[in-house]
């Protein structure tokens, strides 16, 4: 039963990671580079939810607390959040993508679109520790102990409705790169984005709808997150997104299914790892794992063999 | 010299130890996310030699001995890693670094999570005098055979294989050296400090030392050092500053600007601050024209 328990637990853990490794595993699909900004985004929302639910918003504290009520504060944080994180994947674009040119084509020009992502990395915890400070901020969560038995094993409501939504969220991005316009374009600027713009694909509308998405679904992750555990810190995307990293080269870069499945399956094995040879250790196994991955076979499980070896 | 002029020396001489070992695979297009990895390892070995339950070597011996200890890491590692590319090189130097801090802190004998504590002192001349070692060992090495192919390999790697150049030694041997020349960071970071803990070297080191590497520029060995002359001394200047005007904001923030700028050079300067032109545009302007000689007679 013990190992049931785990197991599940480990399942609820692994349902953010999908959302954080999917949205890394679609930059690197359709953009061809590891977005570094995907971690500052996890933060920030969960920060703006935060902020939004204890009154510490830069402004606006009171009119929002006016119209929600203390009992709804909770569906504020998520929308100032979803809405904040919507501008910054905007800006985000812009600057990762849309500006670079390289110019001489050599070996670390292509790194460009990594760099500036790290530097939109600092700026942004940065931005949160000078107006939060570094230290654990804790929330009340809104539903409290909300949980359910099945036999002896124990649920708790949030985490099986983000299970629930980050499953659905999938889905749903499933069918709209499937069978959509919308989708076949997404596929067009992956294949090639110089072809994609001859066949008439607006590129330049295209690539900013592929950063919102991934931005809210690091968004929607961040928040559950914060209703889940209660307690964030300035760097608790970094913790996060290492692992989802973990999972989405498990997965094979670029598939979405991958990182559906390697997202849960590294949720599954740090839960056992602590469970088994206690927290300190818990890096070894998913490091040691992704190391070996990458070395033996780097397309991971459903991985395209042609996706992140041209550029960074 | 104050002590606080000598705590920055100590942190510019190690940034720039370290942004030169990540310069060497970086200047033949390999990116080295690993970098909190090799110092992790020469900075233990270093410390694990020279401590009297360990070897009980005495201080130069252990510097040496953990640089070739980490220089053979790197050689085995280099093999696997440079068999992978692009995104995946950057993901397994950075999954390296990782294994790295994660099985340090499980070992016992090294004190595991609480640090270890190394014997021998090595005062802020041996810094400097390690960092000018490093500076000038790079650009001779850039200047030999062997640095012309790593920048050939740089600029197309292809045209390089076909030029009959090779390609697989230049990159074993740059990620090897660089590897010794962290080791070597980490060691005196340990002998300087008398006290290791595997947290200070984290994913965040290893983040800082590649941008000063790649936003100083790897087509010349000045990059690195402009790098981290830069990156050391303008936050600095900047708390200075906000210490002069008393605005707390602006020194708790400096780091918000740090990363903007990251972003705007990537914009305006992508190649990094010193590029081959810049290079020598700035040799002829101090040593005169040479090249006037060659034009032509009326």
């Amino acid at each position: 039963m013990l190992f049931l328990q785990q197991l599940i637990n480990g399942l609820m853990l692994g349902g953010l990671y999908v959302m954080v490794a999917v949205a890394f595993t679609l930059i690197i699909g359709m953009l061809n580079f590891l977005n570094f900004t995907i971690p500052a985004l996890f933060m920030f929302a969960a920060m703006m939810m935060w902020a939004t639910m204890t009154g510490n918003l830069p402004f606006g504290n009171e009119t929002i607390l006016a119209i929600f009520g203390e009992d709804h504060i909770w569906i504020a944080g998520i929308v100032v959040s979803l809405v904040t994180i919507s501008i910054a994947s905007l800006i985000i674009e812009r600057f990762t993508y849309r500006y670079m040119k390289a110019k001489y084509g050599d070996a670390t020009e292509h790194a460009l679109p990594l760099v500036s992502s790290l530097g939109f990395l600092i700026m942004f915890e940065h931005l949160a520790i000078s107006a939060w400070g570094s230290d654990p901020l804790q929330i009340d969560s809104p539903f409290g102990d909300a949980t359910f038995t099945i036999g002896s094993l124990l649920f708790s409501y949030p985490q099986v409705i983000s299970l629930a939504l980050s499953l659905g969220i999938v889905f749903l991005l499933h069918y709209i790169i499937r069978r959509t316009k919308l989708g076949r374009a997404l596929r067009s600027i992956a294949e090639r984005p110089d072809t994609a713009t001859l066949m008439g694909v607006d590129v330049l509308r295209i690539v900013p709808m592929v950063y919102v998405i991934t931005g809210l679904l690091c968004a929607v992750s961040g928040i559950l997150f914060t209703i889940n555990y209660t307690t964030i810190d300035a760097y608790v995307g970094d913790t996060v997104a290492t692992v989802a990293i973990a999972g989405m080269v498990l997965g094979g870069l670029g598939n979405v299914w991958g990182a559906v499945i390697g997202g849960l399956f590294v949720g599954i094995l740090e839960v056992f790892s602590i469970y088994i040879v206690g927290a300190d250790f818990v890096k070894v196994p998913i490091w040691g794992m992704l190391l070996l991955i990458l070395i033996f076979k780097p397309t991971g499980l459903f991985g395209h063999s042609a996706i992140g070896k041209g550029k960074f | 010299m104050s002590g606080y002029i000598e705590a920055q020396l100590v942190i510019l001489c190690l940034s720039i130890i370290y942004a030169y070992g990540i310069f060497l695979p970086a200047a033949s297009g390999q990116l080295n996310l690993g970098a909190a990895g090799f110092i992790t390892l020469g900075a233990y070995a270093s410390g694990w030699f020279n401590l009297s339950d360990g070897l009980g070597l005495p201080m130069y011996p252990s510097i040496i001995l953990s640089m070739l200890f980490t220089g053979a890491v790197g050689f085995a590692i280099s093999f696997p890693i440079l068999r992978t590319r692009g995104v995946y090189m950057v993901l397994a130097t950075f999954a390296f670094a990782e294994v790295v801090s994660g099985l340090t802190i499980n070992m016992e004998f090294l004190g595991g999570a609480a640090g270890m504590p190394v014997d021998s002192h090595a005062p802020v001349e041996v810094l400097v005098g390690a960092a000018i070692l490093v500076i000038l060992f790079s650009f001779y090495f850039m200047s030999t055979r062997l640095g012309l192919a790593l920048r050939s390999i740089h600029d197309d790697e292809s045209v390089s294989v076909l030029f009959g150049v090779n390609v697989r030694l230049a990159k074993v041997v740059a990620f090897t050296v660089g590897g010794m020349l962290m080791g070597l960071g980490g060691a005196v970071y340990g002998h300087h400090y008398n006290y290791i803990e595997a947290q200070t070297f984290n994913v965040l080191l290893s983040i800082y030392i590649l941008l000063y590497v790649l936003l100083g520029g790897t087509q010349t060995a000045w990059g690195p050092l402009a790098g981290a002359l830069f990156f050391t001394i303008v936050p600095e200047l900047i708390r200075q500053l906000a210490i002069e005007i008393g605005s707390d904001w602006l020194a708790d923030s400096r780091f918000i600007f740090f990363g903007g700028f990251i972003v705007l050079m990537m914009v305006i300067r992508p190649e990094g601050v010193v590029t081959r032109t810049l290079q020598d545009r700035i040799a002829a302007a101090l040593f005169g024209r040479r090249k006037k000689a060659a034009e032509p007679a009326e």
